[in-house]
């Protein structure tokens, strides 16, 4: 996912403003905390809950805030400081997961599975990196998985017209796992370079729809031993401390390989990514910044956890 | 991840191991625990705070009554207040206008608006018997109107005609104008899925809430939601004002400390709770099992009434006289595990469980999952019907072929019909009972009770899942 300059900044421009009120909430908490100060228990436990109030959860504020008042309790520190020190520690947990999804162009199809709780955004993204696919050159297959919710065929063919890319479609409430099969093999007599599974939302505790998806994946398999070649999870960015079962169960049953967040450009700013990345060390791929074809980016440590922290780069 | 707050609390009274009325220090350490597991459940922060000043003067000086330990003294303390504070009474969806009553939907992207309005224009038809038009007006989301319509088909509810082009505030009005000419008494306005921050929509439902002055104004908002809840809440409160809250995916396992948060900070009651994709999911919001939710203390009256709901009746019936005379077969056996399955499996039922949080985890330690159900459902099935009525003339050579047949071992097959000798032998210390205490010792049995005639005794503990598959 390697953006044209003047994308990226646009791209930037937007996340910060997209991020500027809950950032501006979270900076103001630790700019509240810390004017100049001494770094004691007391503004130790402030700064837990700013990170709290991020949804990093619990555990995670806690250490990161302990981990500041090791290096520096009881001495006198701005708010710069602070922030700087725990954006680099928020960085150096995210940057090993920060890592695009390169199709391998070998495989003819790279198959790609996207899975999520309903509501999570997995037609939009796809239709959002097959976009993304098309402007690198490659011929994209689109399969419309979820064959429950309304309408679903309807808006991902939506996105394949806007995309350019084919869309293998069947009548509601037609088996899934069929329907991916069938579009493997099309892609397959196409010369597709990648094909896009879309999935029909379901949340992770109803064993009967996991255990569908877990089928979806066996009978793809029957083509092609080493598909799906990646696995996303989407996640939703105003996701709280439930993301954790989340990536856990998919992880689990379907062998999830990457995330994708989506809607950060709201107040939300998926800091459960942070608690996250520590946990399961799972390539975060991209996020999702707004409706429009465009609003899918790569995801950067570094800037992220300096937006989260209120820093600008 | 996520103990039981009543054994964390415990911990923290194991080492006090005190009588006699709260102390506030007691109380202080106790209410650590409860806000890390309010947080943990994602109460916001601010909301979190308000919550635990008020706990601690209700707390501090209250006697710990004879029977109960400090911990779920405390307990029961926090979980009242959470009850008081979520509402203690079920709001219902008000319509009193004069018709056509027009409702706006709200919310964010993927809360959920689309299919709560069907469920809601379902619900109101069918048990309000009204009449009902729904109408979209997102003409971001492509197909979101045809989902709409599809959707209204599904739950057999009119809905305006799409127009290609319209705009959502003519839209609106046009659906009110056809509501007062072909008399509907409901009208159910689907808006588009936007960020409580962007300007422009947030206009364009303000103006669409101007024209048609709606008499309920519900926010959508998932279950799931983090901290972040209060920032949605209070800009749709402030900027298009809301009158109730709907919660949907309550049927996930996230701990719904959302629903605090836009409570506190709107005020505004949680009015339905969405439990599941199809059409009938949508609920009564009752604040005593989201409580018990939010605190990690299980919902077990949505585990009995879920239990009450699948187990049909009739079967049930069925079963209390087939206890009677003493006839429980497998075949009876199979129709039990099959219930217990569609409950949502092992998981799902556990889940619900009070306390259960470690044993759950022990379970998934020991490969105990909803396969084992699975494979004694294909044993089952693989017995000839004679078999399944006589159990005893299962011999060794019968048993190899049931194994073969559904693809076990011969020591699960024997496993099976051990579990199903103890069932039938408990049956029988339950004929005493009789007919009219059957349904509730069914449900201690299977809900582990112990003594039921269900999967109480031998299952869990004993050589029933318990023995699972190693």
């Amino acid at each position: 996912m390697s953006d044209t300059a003047p994308a990226r900044t646009g791209w930037l421009a937007r996340l910060k403003a997209g991020l500027a009120k809950t950032t501006a909430k979270l900076s103001d908490g630790i700019a509240q905390v810390f004017v100049r100060r001494r770094l004691d228990a007391r503004a130790i436990e402030e700064l837990e809950e700013a990170l709290i109030a991020a949804d990093l959860g619990p555990a995670t504020a806690q250490r990161l805030a302990g981990g500041l008042a090791r290096l520096k309790f009881d001495r006198d520190v701005t708010v710069d400081e602070v922030r700087t020190a725990l954006a680099e520690d928020v960085a150096a947990i995210l940057t090993p997961v920060a890592r695009p999804l390169v199709p391998d162009p070998a495989r003819k199809p790279h198959v790609i599975l996207v899975v999520g709780v309903n509501g999570s955004g997995k037609t939009t993204t796809i239709g959002k990196l097959a976009h993304h696919f098309r402007v690198g050159g490659a011929k994209v297959l689109l399969a419309a998985g979820d064959t429950f919710r309304a309408a679903a065929a309807e808006q991902l063919k939506i996105w394949g017209e806007r995309s350019g890319a084919h869309v293998v479609a069947r009548e509601p409430g037609a088996d899934a796992a069929a329907l991916a099969f069938d579009a493997l093999e099309q892609a397959r007599r196409d010369g597709a370079d990648v094909l896009l599974i879309d999935t029909a939302g379901r949340l992770h505790n109803k064993s009967d729809l996991m255990a569908e998806l877990a089928k979806l994946v066996r009978v793809i398999r029957k083509l092609d031993a080493t598909a799906p070649h990646d696995c996303l999870l989407v996640l939703d960015a105003t996701i709280g401390q439930n993301a954790h079962q989340q990536v856990e169960t998919f992880r689990e049953l379907v062998q999830v390989t990457g995330l994708v967040v989506t809607k950060l450009d709201g107040t939300a700013k998926g800091g459960v990514l942070v608690a996250l990345a520590d946990r399961f060390k799972l390539p975060v791929h991209a996020i999702g910044v707004g409706e429009t074809i465009d609003d899918l980016k790569p995801f950067d440590a570094h800037s992220f956890a300096r937006s989260l922290m209120g820093l600008d780069r | 991840m996520f103990e039981s707050l009543t054994s964390k609390l415990g911990e923290v009274f194991d080492r006090l191991r005190r009588r006699g009325a709260l102390s506030e220090a007691d109380v202080t350490e106790a209410l650590r625990a409860v806000r890390v597991a309010l947080l943990e459940a994602d109460v916001a922060l601010p909301v979190v705070k308000d919550f635990i000043d008020a706990v601690r003067t209700k707390a501090v000086g209250q006697e710990v009554l004879r029977s109960v330990t400090p911990g779920q003294m405390v307990v029961k303390i926090v979980h009242d207040h959470l009850v008081q504070v979520l509402g203690s009474t079920a709001a219902a969806i008000d319509l009193k206008t004069s018709p056509p009553a027009p409702v706006l939907m709200v919310g964010l992207q993927g809360s959920g608006k689309t299919t709560t309005t069907a469920k809601l224009a379902r619900r109101l038809k069918q048990r309000e018997r009204k009449k009902v038009l729904m109408a979209s007006l997102d003409v971001a989301r492509p197909a979101a109107q045809h989902q709409l319509a599809v959707l209204g088909e599904q739950s057999e509810v009119a809905t305006l005609p799409i127009v290609p082009g319209e705009p959502p505030l003519a839209i609106a009005r046009r659906a009110m104008t056809t509501a007062r000419l072909e008399g509907y008494d409901v009208v159910m306005l689907d808006t588009a899925g936007r960020l409580h921050i962007d300007d422009a929509l947030m206009a364009e439902v303000t103006a669409v809430r101007d024209a048609v002055n709606p008499v309920e104004t519900l926010l959508v908002a998932d279950a799931m939601t983090g901290q972040d809840a209060v920032n949605v809440a209070k800009a749709f409160a402030g900027r298009v004002g809301i009158s109730g809250i709907v919660l949907t995916r309550v049927d996930g396992d996230a701990r719904g400390g959302a629903a605090l948060s836009m409570r506190a900070v709107t005020g505004q009651p949680i009015k339905l709770i969405g439990t599941g994709e199809k059409l009938d999911a949508l609920e009564d919001f009752h604040p005593d099992r989201i409580a018990g939710r939010i605190l990690g203390m299980g919902d077990v009256v949505g585990l009995v009434e879920k239990a009450a709901e699948t187990i049909e009746r009739e079967e049930a019936e069925k079963l209390a006289a087939k206890m009677q005379a003493g006839t429980f077969d497998l075949d009876d056996m199979a129709n039990q595990l099959r219930q217990l399955r569609k409950m949502g499996g092992l998981g799902g039922v556990m889940g619900m469980l009070p306390g259960i949080g470690k044993l759950k985890q022990q379970m998934a330690g020991a490969n105990i999952d909803d396969k084992v159900i699975r494979q004694q459902e294909a044993i089952i099935s693989s017995m000839t019907k004679k078999e399944r009525r006589n159990v005893n003339l299962l011999n060794a050579s019968r048993r190899k072929r049931i194994a073969a047949g559904s693809g076990t071992s011969v020591q699960l097959v024997n496993r099976l019909i051990k579990q199903y000798q103890d069932m039938s032998r408990m049956m029988k210390q339950v004929q005493k009972l009789g007919k009219s205490g059957l349904m509730r010792a069914g449900l201690k049995g299977l809900f582990g009770g112990g003594g039921g005639p269900g999967f109480g005794g031998p299952g869990f503990g004993g050589p029933g899942f318990g023995g699972g598959q190693r």
